[in-house]
């Protein structure tokens, strides 16, 4: 409150420029800049282009028993006859691909969960983020720590401890059965619904954060001068609150659909039989059928299909800046 | 020299350059007038900070009246609680007879032009002007009609499409103003509303605010830390202090004859002198100061009493500045050496330095191009003044 209090000190007087620096330190900054930025570059060139490339040429490969399971394309022995090997590419990884509906299946499956969970998990973050955001300042950091504290546990014990929680003897049914609000356990685990409760704990914090962020930002004054201009609080929640978080959402939505789509631990240990994801199928293929060609075109496809979303979300952050993440 | 930059007097307002009806503008010397606005014994506290305390304030509908003080002094807490974005601790706050306790700020007929404009950015200017109208559910051809006349108002036609972002600090605070009287409230507050302009425009959007308070006859209350704002603007300023109205009253009234040394020193550059009263006659006091003796008036329903610590006030431009000593050197006369000069075009200023070390401050207005015999560093002068140029005033 004491904010509102403090009278606005006016104009503040023009402050002195910097000093320029000197010319050697322009250098320095400049070689120290291109070392910042070039590491990261050199780290995603080794560590994601080059495997990717690597799965895009056993894509195009065709499957052979052996070790490794498939017949080699470009074998870097023989780089000079390109036009012969080029020849030798085989598509018809990804043609099978349309042929077996299962890949479909489990393509729509993993967009359909992936849409639904981000829905639910913005239904959630979206209070949770403005209670963040109103908060007393001198609590937000704490708040800020609790909200991201689940990642200092593994990821896969968290989500063991969700089998814990939603089996038919779990603590959620037995809290139910204690309330009376049901005669029998529900059976959630291994069903969709235990995927999507799982895929929205798992990500909540991501979409927290950049919604947070687009909250924080906003000048509390535009919410007076809006209630100055007649709009109580709810409608002036959605004409200037909401709008001025779209980026901060949006970055949150591809930041959870993303992953979801390709997620794998969370439906193999939470989901059933009925669950069907592109990320379980993926490593049905890769280490039940061993059919690495097949797999990899799945693995090329999914990334294709997320490269849109991928985009947004870079132009997202560009313009939430989501500060948190 | 900066101390007498900061120390350049304010020319004696002339009134305002809008005509005699103008001038005879005094609905609060009026007993049967009744006020618009009524501050009655209000208090606000956050925690143990008294912001403002049990302040009683009239507003009179078409005054322009102006809250000045410095930083923390509660003029912004007293807007805030007129808009309704806070609710006062104790007393009440009344617009047009009707409490405005407990009425939440969209339901106030009142309407605000923030410091930092806070215009909508994800709307254009048209929509950010067309908000408020639109809250009331106004008819929408009405409402264009309203968001035309309100840009043209402040010339911004060419820009109705613009987002704020794309606008300059200028434009951005006339659109600012446009949407604060878009819905014609009954009172318009300004919050700083110049701050964040340059000299020269903050001048000239000065004068623009008077005519259009004027060509509306809408009744303004701006919050400033500007006297110099305050002065050329309003009707009557209140000068305030701690929480409270350290004095109410026309430009010249707070200018002229400053009801404390706090108000005398808020308001334009001030010589102050202390000493003590050494007699009374009625409204003329005789006091006795280190170097000399002052006679001078002291306000209607002065307690001061002989013997008692009282402050000489005079404003720099009050005071004579001459090499020769006058005809009577022991009453209202000084004799100190030029200590600093510093020249302004209009005027000079200068600072004079008495035996005891004492500066006073002496401006002269430059009518001439060029001074026969300009008064030089170290030159010895007498700074001499009537008897109804300052006032005397308790310590």
């Amino acid at each position: 409150m004491s904010a509102d209090v403090a009278e606005p000190a006016g104009a503040p007087a023009a402050r002195p420029a910097p000093e320029p620096a000197g010319p050697e330190r322009i250098a320095d900054s400049a070689s120290f800049r291109r070392l910042v930025v070039g590491l990261p570059f050199v780290w995603l060139l080794l560590l994601f282009l080059v495997p990717f490339l690597l799965v895009l040429k056993i894509s195009l490969s065709t499957l052979a028993l052996g070790q490794p399971p498939y017949e080699p394309v470009f074998p870097l022995a023989e780089i000079a006859s390109f036009g012969e090997r080029l020849r030798e590419l085989s598509f018809e990884n990804y043609l099978f691909l349309t042929d077996d509906p299962l890949y479909l299946d489990s393509l729509i499956s993993s967009l359909v969960t992936a849409s639904v969970s981000t829905v639910l998990a913005l239904l959630v973050a979206y209070p949770f983020a403005l209670g963040l955001a109103r908060a007393p300042e001198r609590l937000r950091p704490m708040l800020l720590v609790l909200t991201i504290l689940p990642f200092w546990t593994s990821f896969l014990i968290r989500v063991y401890a969700w089998m814990g929680i939603l089996r038919n003897e779990g603590f959620l049914n037995q809290l139910l059965l204690w309330l009376g609000l049901i005669d029998q356990p529900l059976v959630i685990l291994n069903t969709n619904t235990a995927v999507l409760i799982g895929i929205v704990y798992s990500y909540l914090p991501f979409m927290v954060l950049p919604i947070y962020a687009s909250l924080e930002r906003q000048d509390p004054r535009l919410l007076e001068a809006a209630a100055d201009l007649g709009s109580p609080p709810a409608r002036a929640f959605w004409q200037v609150t909401f709008p001025l978080s779209l980026p901060g959402v949006l970055a949150g939505c591809l930041l959870v659909f993303i992953p979801a789509v390709g997620e794998f631990v969370i439906p193999d240990l939470l989901g059933g039989s009925e669950t069907l994801m592109i990320g379980k199928t993926l490593w049905n293929e890769f280490f039940i059928n061993r059919d690495w060609p097949v797999a990899s075109a799945v693995a090329v496809v999914l990334l294709v299909l997320l490269v849109g979303p991928l985009l947004l979300l870079q132009r997202a952050r560009g313009s939430a800046g989501a500060g948190a993440l | 020299m900066s101390a007498l930059g900061e120390a350049r007097p304010q020319p004696a307002p002339t009134g305002r350059s809008l005509g005699s009806i103008r001038r005879s503008f005094a609905p609060w010397a009026d007993p049967a007038e009744v006020p618009l606005i009524e501050f009655a014994r209000v208090s606000k506290r956050f925690g143990s900070f008294a912001a403002v305390s049990e302040l009683d304030l009239a507003i009179y509908r078409r005054e322009f009246h102006a809250l000045l003080g410095p930083s923390g002094c509660g003029k912004s807490t007293l807007l805030r609680m007129l808009a309704g974005f806070e609710e006062p601790t104790s007393g009440e706050v009344r617009l047009d007879g009707q409490t405005l306790n407990g009425i939440p700020p969209h339901k106030r007929p009142v309407n605000m032009m923030f410091q930092s404009y806070a215009l909508f950015p994800h709307m254009s200017v048209e929509k950010n002007v067309e908000f408020g109208l639109k809250q009331d559910g106004m008819a929408r051809s009405e409402r264009a009609d309203r968001v035309a006349e309100m840009l043209k108002l402040v010339k911004l036609e060419p820009f109705r499409s613009r987002k704020p972002a794309q606008l300059s600090g200028g434009q951005q605070q006339r659109v600012a103003l446009a949407r604060s009287l878009a819905k014609r409230p009954k009172v318009l507050l300004l919050d700083e509303p110049l701050g964040a302009l340059d000299k020269k425009l903050r001048e000239e959007t000065q004068f623009e605010l008077m005519d259009l308070q004027q060509s509306l006859g809408l009744t303004f209350l701006i919050v400033t830390h500007d006297q110099e704002e305050a002065m050329t603007m309003a009707d009557r300023i209140s000068v305030m202090r701690e929480g409270r109205i350290a004095q109410v009253g026309t430009p010249e009234t707070v200018y002229e004859a400053p009801a404390s040394r706090y108000v005398a020193e808020f308001v334009g550059g001030v010589n102050i002198l202390s000493g003590t009263v050494a007699e009374r006659r009625g409204d003329r006091v005789r006091l006795t100061v280190p170097g000399g003796i002052i006679e001078a008036d002291v306000p209607v329903g002065s307690r001061l009493q002989t013997g008692s610590p009282a402050v000489f006030a005079v404003r720099p431009e009050k005071l004579r500045i001459a090499r020769h000593a006058p005809a009577d050197p022991g009453v209202n006369a000084f004799r100190g050496e030029v200590w600093d000069i510093a020249y302004l075009g209009d005027m000079t200023l200068f600072n004079a330095r008495l035996p005891g070390g004492e500066i006073l401050k002496a401006a002269t207005v430059n009518a001439a191009r060029a001074s026969a015999e300009p008064l030089g560093y170290e030159e010895e002068v007498w700074l001499t003044f009537a008897p109804d140029a300052g006032v005397v005033l308790p310590e």
